[in-house]
């Protein structure tokens, strides 16, 4: 047995050695392409793809192979299995993708016992990144716009009670706790907490906004995956008429994807959201993506924060090929070269914590609002600088081992 | 008006509402099963199709919520008549075992076409003005939305009453689910019959899937997300019983409401425990024959 | 008379031999038996870096088996097995990640006692019943474990599931590698063994009565078979297999989450088992095989489109091989097939009844294409009367071709067809 494992073994190194000195970058992507998140892949595979079209020429001679791959539903099972075939089979020499946590939480030690880097583009429940020294994250952790929501709703939005509400799969308690720790620190109370169904189905919003509404705070802390559920959540909360009931609907910018925004409608106006981006983000770098997004996918289309961080993920990758000059083969120095790296990407300046390998980033408070033009758009009303994964830096739960 | 009222209030309007959407896109599937012993799990794609079919008319061509859908319960149902003949009809003497592997198929190719054409980002309807503020009853204002539901469901169940229970062709349906070989022998052809319940049944559900875009938004995956949910809904009722299902519709939507609202923390619970109840009590659901 | 008499008589022996002989010998191990064990163990030298694959096809092989059991043999339909499935998941799961209990063999163990226990305690409740009352009890089951899990996500982990799970080695030698080798011949191992056992459950006379009740419950009813006592017990029996099949899910992946209790986990495993072929034993092997083979490959092709390969072949598969893919294979083997059916779609093409059914299918087929190519043309016709304007291009293109498609599909299932029903007919 062991002498197969080093046969094995042996095959990988000569692999990728091989590759190396023909100077093209395997990179393993693994999205879901299916099911019923499948919306969410696309989000991130589009800006790989654009990324990839409009600088494949800054890494030559250097090239990348990217190999794509169904994440498949958030079980872990389906993405451990083409994952580890990458790495195996495929011989990729750097994975990336993975919109789902416990996709990303199966991995961890696959990725550790065979030294290849893993560069999440989106999975957010805060402990990941500890499970791993091969983990590398360019999206968020759930903290980064829940923590600092929570003071800015007690200070600024003038939330003395706040009600939450979420669904009930693993970022969602995150997101919550995240919320809550900073909102009691600031001083606040929270009234009602209701777990909102699984993420697979989507439920009646109805029953459970209608029991926020009898409770009457002065606040609506939501946290729902930015898909299907994001806009029932919307349509209930316009039904129900909770914002004239003087509730106030806030929570990470999951609630108001931009690619579903124009779809919600008058329900959207008024929430203020916590989120590292926005498509109405007044940037040059923001312009640029922007532009490029639309003559590649249409006026229709919209880019969203995954896409943003889609596009700063392959935005870092390139930027480490470029480092090693193309020699990815050694898993620690790729994560080494990724370590401290910084940018301006869509979402403004971000940078790679060295300590956590997580990324740091600008947060903004932002409103929904219906633009001179008949749409609707999101504006700025305040900005918190370089947030860190606070839910480390408070050695919370899992995060803190 | 007392908190608890307000609360009772709140529970038995929403859930009346979603009863109705259950009811609507069930009791095709009730029928189908009841009257043809068919297992037509690919039910849920004519709800799919039905609901594309309005986005499609909303927003591409400028068609009214309302005419679409009724626009998208004709298609549909024309639609599943082709189905019906071309495919259906081969296996009505075929084993459980292979309807369901042929409807199972169906669906994920109906889920894999749409996606290939609609993209998988949900979808949404824009409502006219008048389905989207609220409605004041006098003593509480509900969101017209629901209350446009609860009276196309009112309106759905009173002709169907009618339809079933008063019309000819009515109880040749009846007769037909009761003893198919004695209605066969007395010259009614059920064949034909059965042709004309499961257009029906896949208009009602694509008109069910229409409405629903509202209340949960609509993706394809949205052909075998419910299904469990219809499946329950028709095995409570009782197969092929219109009064079964429409009561199994109204408990199931109802207690789910309720428990959502009450106890939100085992809010999935209920409907399957009250499932698991009323079959271990009545095996043939509430008007199903024994 | 006296004659014919005795030659009835000696008909009558000579047939109670043959089926005597028939039943002894059905159990006989034939060498085409060895073939699929075979192939699992050439797999493992020919693609080395397929392992994970590997394991998890050989996983659902199991689960499929336990299913086989009782729907192939027993005729209880169930789709809600994932219930024991997850139960066994749960059980290693949990061994590890709150008692540090972590020996593989004896958590399968417990494993598989835990779902058995479960599995006698809902059987002996829901086997009372037939038809859909039981798939839906079976549903209902598999997804109250599920919500009850979620409810106590202090314990399961809930959906974020409980990672890390480290087991310790087989046997306290073998450990566990990246490239999946030491799971892939554990795995097979434990399938062996199962195997076995099933197999000597089939052909036992406990096997031929629950064959009795699948065909015919009220004569197994009046013979004086315990029905009830013997469904309960098969079912506490794949139970138990199915939980061993989580189990080891379990252990291979080092990880487990809520999902295992998924109704998509319990209908995928039935549309395997049916499209392998139920009641065949090998049916399962086939069926998961196949299928997880076509759908790691298509979703390689296309991650976003391979649905619909997998919908065509379910589609295919009733059409042309209604008792499985083994079944077919059966049926080609005793070659009545090539005379009978290729025979047929000779004579078929001038058998004037069938010209309707063609015809009508080639009008289905044009209309199908002729929206289908409406469709794909959306971004550039945005409305029909632009989509018709462009006949005879793409939209003339689009409706042939739907149209060929439909006829030549409905004249292979003809031809198929035809002959069979000749043979009813003749017999």
């Amino acid at each position: 047995m062991r002498i197969l494992r080093w046969l094995g073994l042996t095959a990988l190194a000569l692999a990728v050695g091989g590759t190396a000195q023909a100077a093209s970058v395997k990179v393993g992507v693994v999205l879901p392409f299916s099911g019923a998140n499948a919306d969410l892949g696309h989000q991130i595979d589009k800006a790989f793809d654009l990324y990839v079209k409009l600088h494949a020429k800054d890494i030559a001679p250097n090239k990348v192979e990217i190999i794509k791959r169904d994440e498949g539903p958030p079980t872990g099972a389906v993405a451990k299995r083409v994952t580890t075939e990458l790495i195996t089979n495929d011989k990729v020499q750097l994975v990336t993708g993975f919109v789902f946590s416990p996709s990303a939480i199966a991995l961890a030690p696959v990725i550790t016992q065979a030294k290849v880097p893993m560069v999440i583009a989106n999975a957010g429940t805060a402990w990941i990144t500890n499970l791993s020294p091969y983990i590398v994250r360019l999206s968020f952790s759930m903290w980064d716009p829940a923590y600092p929501m929570g003071g800015y709703a007690y200070n600024k939005i003038g939330c003395k009670t706040a009600a939450v509400a979420y669904t009930d799969f693993p970022p969602g308690k995150d997101s919550i706790e995240a919320f809550e720790t900073g909102y009691k620190k600031a001083g606040g109370k929270v009234t009602l907490t209701i777990p909102m169904g699984s993420p697979v189905q989507v439920p009646d919003f109805t029953p459970f906004l209608q029991r926020v509404k009898d409770a009457h705070p002065d606040c609506l802390y939501a946290f729902v995956p930015s898909g299907a559920h994001a806009t029932g959540i919307m349509k209930a909360y316009g039904e129900l008429g909770l914002r004239k009931a003087g509730i106030k609907l806030i929570g990470p910018m999951d609630l108001i994807p931009d690619n579903k925004l124009q779809d919600m409608g008058d329900a959207a106006i008024g929430t203020i959201v916590m989120g590292h981006y926005a498509v109405d983000l007044d940037s040059p770098a923001n312009k640029k993506f922007k532009e490029e997004w639309h003559k590649a996918y249409g006026a229709d289309s919209y880019p969203d924060f995954m896409s943003a961080a889609g596009w700063d993920t392959m935005h870092a990758i390139f930027d480490t090929i470029n480092k090693l000059h193309g020699n990815l083969s050694d898993g620690m120095k790729v994560v080494d070269a990724m370590k401290g790296w910084s940018a301006v990407g869509p979402r403004g300046p971000v940078k790679i914590d060295p300590a956590t390998r997580d990324i740091v980033q600008n947060e903004h408070v932002m409103e929904v609002y219906r633009k001179p033009d008949g749409k609707l758009g999101e504006r700025i009303l305040d900005t918190v600088k370089d947030v860190k994964d606070e839910c480390k830096v408070l050695k919370i739960g899992r995060c803190g081992k | 008006m007392p908190q608890y009222a307000n609360i009772a209030v709140s529970i038995l309007f929403d859930g009346l509402a979603y009863a109705m959407f259950l009811f609507i896109t069930s009791v095709g599937l009730s029928v189908t099963m009841g009257l043809m012993n068919f297992v037509n799990l690919a039910h849920g794609a004519f709800a799919m199709i039905g609901g594309y079919v309005v986005v499609s008319l909303t927003r591409s061509y400028g068609v009214g919520f309302v005419p679409s859908l009724i626009i998208a319960a004709v298609l549909v149902a024309l639609i599943s008549v082709r189905f019906e003949r071309r495919l259906y009809r081969r296996f009505y003497r075929a084993t459980d075992l292979e309807q369901v592997l042929l409807t199972i198929g169906l669906a994920f190719m109906a889920i894999a076409t749409f996606t290939y054409f609609y993209g998988p980002i949900p979808k949404s309807v824009p409502l006219p003005d008048w389905l989207q503020g609220s409605v004041n009853l006098g003593f509480r204002s509900f969101p017209a939305y629901r209350v446009f539901m609860i009276a196309v469901g009112a309106a759905l169940i009173a002709v169907l009453w009618y339809g079933f229970e008063r019309t000819n062709v009515g109880a040749m349906v009846r007769a037909a689910v009761d003893n198919r070989r004695m209605a066969e022998s007395i010259g009614i052809n059920v064949d034909r019959l059965f042709t004309l319940t499961f257009a029906l049944g896949s208009g009602l559900a694509a008109l069910g899937g229409g409405l629903a875009i509202q209340l949960l938004g609509l993706n394809p995956n949205f052909a075998l997300l419910y299904l469990v949910l219809f499946l329950i809904v028709v095995a409570v009722g009782g197969l092929g019983s219109l009064k079964g299902t429409l009561l199994a519709a109204l408990v199931l939507g109802i207690i789910d409401t309720g428990g959502k609202y009450l106890l939100a923390d085992a809010g999935g619970f209920f409907i399957y425990a009250v499932t698991v109840i009323v079959l271990l009590l009545k095996p043939a659901g509430f008007y199903g024959r024994e | 008379m006296a004659a014919s008499e005795k030659s009835r008589e000696l008909a009558a022996t000579g047939a109670r031999e043959r089926a005597a002989g028939y039943l002894v010998g059905r159990h006989r191990f034939r060498p085409a038996e060895a073939l699929p064990w075979l192939l699992a163990i050439a797999a493992f030298f020919l693609f080395p870096d397929r392992m994970t694959f590997g394991n998890q096809a050989l996983i659902m092989v199991m689960f499929a088996l336990s299913l086989d059991l009782i729907l192939g043999y027993a005729g209880i339909v169930s789709l809600g097995h994932a219930a024991f499935f997850g139960v066994g998941a749960y059980t290693v799961g949990l061994l590890i990640a709150r008692l540090d209990w972590s020996e593989p063999l004896s958590s399968l163990l417990a494993a598989a006692m835990l779902s058995g226990l479960i599995g006698f305690v809902t059987g002996w409740f829901i086997l009372r019943y037939r038809g859909l009352t039981v798939i839906m009890l079976t549903l209902a089951t598999a997804i109250m474990l599920q919500e009850a899990g979620n409810l106590r996500s202090d314990i399961s982990g809930g959906y974020d599931g409980l990672p890390g799970l480290v087991i310790s080695p087989l046997f306290g030698i073998f450990d566990y590698d990246l490239y999946g080798h030491v799971n892939y011949l554990y795995v097979l191992g434990v399938l062996a063994v199962i195997f076995y056992m099933v197999r000597r459950i089939v052909y036992s006379p406990f096997g031929q009565a629950l064959t009795g009740i699948r065909e015919n419950v009220r004569r197994m009813h009046a013979i004086g078979s315990p029905v009830h006592r013997r469904l309960v017990t098969v079912y506490t029996i794949s139970a138990a297999i199915a939980g061993v099949a989580g189990a080891l899910f379990t252990q291979t992946n080092a990880y487990v989450t809520l999902t295992v209790f998924d109704f998509d986990n319990s209908a995928k495993v039935m549309v395997m088992l049916i499209l392998g072929g139920t009641g065949r034993l090998y049916g399962a092997f086939i069926g998961a095989v196949v299928y997880m083979m076509l759908e790691d490959h298509l979703s390689k092709l296309s991650p976003t489109f391979w649905q619909f390969g997998i919908g065509l072949l379910l589609i295919l598969a009733v059409l042309f091989a209604p008792r499985g893919l083994l079944g077919l294979v059966e049926e080609i083997s005793r070659k009545s097939w090539r005379r009978g059916r290729a025979g047929a779609a000779r004579r078929l093409i001038w058998k004037g009844e069938h010209w309707t059914v063609l015809a009508g299918s080639a009008v289905d087929g044009a209309a199908i294409g002729f929206i289908v190519g409406f469709a794909a043309n959306f971004g550039q016709a945005h409305l029909l009367s632009e989509y018709i304007a462009s006949l005879p291009g793409r939209a003339l293109a689009f409706t042939c071709f739907g149209a060929l498609v439909a006829t030549a599909i409905n004249a292979i299932y003809l031809a198929f067809t035809s002959r069979a029903a000749a043979e009813d007919r003749g017999s």
